[in-house]
């Protein structure tokens, strides 16, 4: 029984982390597969690179030091942050799907990132503002990852599956978008979206709990008591707001 | 110069954790911080444990609403 639960809650994480990363990624990806494409692909890389390699540098020093602290304060802390970031993604998820707010348009967002950098000069030599553009974008969308990866890692006493689960991620997003280069709006990143925030609010309640001294019931199992319920609220409100958004257009 | 560096380094690192904790959805930061203390209060006594593993949840499920409300009323 013990091996199952353990199991379950890290197969948990690595699918939390896996997700982020990924939605990230095509996020990111959209931005470096724009300027490769307006400005060369050696800048884009070498931004994209240097990103990644400031972002791994990140994850090196904090993680083994998130690691000493005292796993109540850790838990509590990183709990309430996961709360937070778990609840404004599934915020914004639920607004996407229910129409009260546009659906993230990798498609817009790649041709207003073309648009950009057309209006920007050539530059002789080693592209800058390709270079900065393209390592923003990484940095930026990695930010997040890193967060994700250095909280449920730490929290959990998995740093390393969670950083493995992230690199998967990365390298399964990197070799699937340079395939399909700009077909990235194909990919349902709202619902990934919906799903990572559930499983982030599941662990931000769950080791905020912990972190107060509450005995969950059924202990590591309650993680996914957490995920069924957050998943029955997301799609209840959901579909209630898609309801008010029809009466609202009827109305109008 | 090097204290001015410092100042604005503490700025924009206080900005970024402004950003990402509050952001646009100060309600599900507002929310978030008074259930913790509610629950840390809660769980200080023996036979109040079991509700405060309650409010938690309930917490999380009410802010998620309430920012949605928000939301979909500021459109």
């Amino acid at each position: 029984m013990f091996a199952v639960t353990v199991s379950s809650s890290a197969l948990v994480l690595a699918g939390a982390v896996f997700l982020a990363a990924a939605v990230e990624m095509v996020e990111a990806l959209t931005i470096v597969v724009a300027v490769g494409h307006t400005r060369g692909w050696r800048s884009a890389l070498e931004g994209s690179a240097a990103a990644l390699g400031v972002l791994t540098v990140l994850v090196a020093a904090l993680g083994p030091a998130l690691v000493r602290v005292p796993l109540n304060a850790l838990r509590l802390v990183v709990g309430g942050v996961l709360l937070i970031f778990g609840l404004q993604w599934l915020r914004k998820a639920v607004l996407r799907s229910s129409g009260w707010r546009a659906l993230h348009d990798e498609d817009a967002i790649y041709q207003a990132k073309v648009r950009e950098l057309e209006g920007l000069g050539a530059s002789p030599g080693r592209d800058h503002a390709a270079f900065v553009m393209a390592f923003k974008g990484v940095f930026l969308e990695g930010l997040e990852v890193v967060i994700a990866v250095l909280t449920l890692g730490t929290s959990a006493h998995r740093l390393g599956l969670a950083v493995v689960s992230a690199l998967v991620a990365v390298v399964l997003v990197g070799a699937v978008g340079a395939g399909v280069s700009r077909q990235l709006s194909a990919v349902p990143e709202n619902a990934m979206k919906t799903v990572v925030g559930i499983l982030l609010t599941s662990f931000g309640t769950f080791w905020t709990g912990e972190g107060l001294r509450i005995h969950w019931p059924g202990s590591d199992t309650m993680l996914l008591g957490f995920v069924a319920i957050y998943a029955f609220v997301v799609w209840a409100l959901a579909t209630s707001l898609r309801a008010r958004r029809r009466a609202h257009e009827v109305a109008a | 110069m090097r204290l001015g560096r410092l100042r604005g380094a503490v700025a924009a690192f206080g900005r970024f954790w402004w950003d990402f904790l509050v952001g646009d959805t100060p309600e599900i930061f507002v929310v978030v911080v008074v259930a913790l203390a509610i629950v840390a209060w809660l769980s200080l006594g023996a036979h109040l444990a079991a509700l405060a593993g309650v409010v938690l949840p309930v917490a999380a499920v009410g802010a998620l609403a309430i920012s949605l409300v928000r939301a979909a009323r500021s459109r």
